[in-house]
């Protein structure tokens, strides 16, 4: 009980931008769903078992045109195929985690992979209930967040334009980190040229399966056989 | 609601379940892959790298250069989260400042 609660503490602090962002997003999702006449419960049980916020976004689509479930399936495939990157990235990480290994899995969106990745949590706490306790905050909070826009409506406190940019600035400085404490950079230079020149190419809806084949097939190009001395994700704690 | 309660369910349930099709697939494929000298284990230490960088990218797909309101505040917002984070290196001053100044941009600047 004493190792969970310790878990919970140390992560919670890193989840407190996918808190803000979540929030938000969940709560335009929710109105959204709202406006399209799906009501709180569908909401709440979309955000549960789906979990994945561009998907669901995208999905709103299929819910208000013809019924097509074969479509609905390829096109949330290829929405979220980048999700096998997260899955290669994190094989060790995640080699030991035992029964909740299944669960991390499931609730594997950008936000928690781009934390767990990035962040090893200090000695004395113990790393799978860590991990574990940063899926479940993320995934609360988007439930939580498309509860509160189904119940809210458009009712809006005050001027959120431009919130949602919180989870663009948690990746900006994932990638920072990152940047700062390795030397070789291919990598990321390789991520973010090879993405940008398929955006430019394939255009904003279907770039993300070419940038993944590009990303292989340079990092493939670029291994050095033999030797590559290279450490994992860094494993200092981001967040003092 | 346009479908009906059954339609909607299967909607629902086709999409999680591709969503979770991509977030199982690559552990039980490479279950057994020996993880330090395997193709797949150099591919585990790299791509976290290259794939927050495809993220940030995913995250600004929509920005466009036609006018300057469409790229500027974001472009502004990111420089000063790169200056404050490798200058003070605090994730949540980083991404908060780096947020409020984004909404002021948006909102009263490019509005």
């Amino acid at each position: 009980m004493k190792e969970k609660k310790t878990a919970l503490k140390a992560a919670f602090p890193h989840t407190i931008p996918v808190l803000t962002g979540f929030v938000f997003l969940g709560a335009a999702y929710g109105i959204l769903m709202n406006s399209k006449g799906y009501g709180i419960g569908w909401t709440i049980l979309f955000s549960l078992t789906a979990f994945a916020g561009s998907a669901q976004y995208l999905a709103i689509t299929f819910l208000t045109s013809v019924f097509n479930p074969i479509y609905a399936l390829l096109m949330t495939l290829m929405i979220n195929a980048r999700h096998i990157f997260y899955g290669i990235s994190l094989l060790n990480r995640y080699k030991d985690t035992g029964r909740l290994k299944p669960y991390l899995i499931f609730g594997l969106c950008d936000e928690t992979f781009s934390i767990v990745c990035s962040t090893k949590p200090l000695e004395d706490v113990n790393e799978n209930w860590f991990y574990f306790f940063i899926t479940l905050l993320d995934h609360g909070y988007w439930v939580l967040g498309s509860a509160i826009g189904s119940m809210l409506g458009s009712i809006v406190l005050f001027n959120t334009k431009g919130l949602d940019f919180v989870l663009t600035a948690l990746f900006v400085v994932i990638f920072v980190g990152q940047w700062k404490t390795r030397k070789d950079h291919k990598p990321a230079v390789i991520g973010v040229l090879c993405s940008v020149i398929c955006l430019v190419i394939f255009g904003q809806g279907n770039f993300i399966i070419p940038s993944m084949i590009a990303i292989l097939a340079a990092l493939t190009l670029f291994r050095k056989t033999g030797k590559d001395q290279i450490k994992p994700c860094s494993g200092k704690e981001s967040l003092q | 609601m346009t479908l009906t309660p059954v339609q909607t369910l299967i909607i629902v349930l086709v999409v999680s379940i591709g969503t979770v099709v991509t977030r199982f697939l690559p552990f039980l494929v490479f279950k057994k892959a020996n993880s330090n000298s395997s193709y797949i284990g150099y591919l585990s230490r790299v791509l976290p790298y290259s794939a927050i960088g495809l993220l940030v990218v995913y995250c600004l797909k929509d920005i466009s250069f036609k006018s300057m309101a469409h790229w500027l505040p974001e472009i502004i917002s990111i420089a000063l989260i790169i200056v404050l984070h490798y200058w003070k290196e605090n994730t949540l001053l980083s991404i908060g400042a780096g947020t409020v100044l984004y909404m002021v941009l948006v909102q009263f600047v490019f509005a």
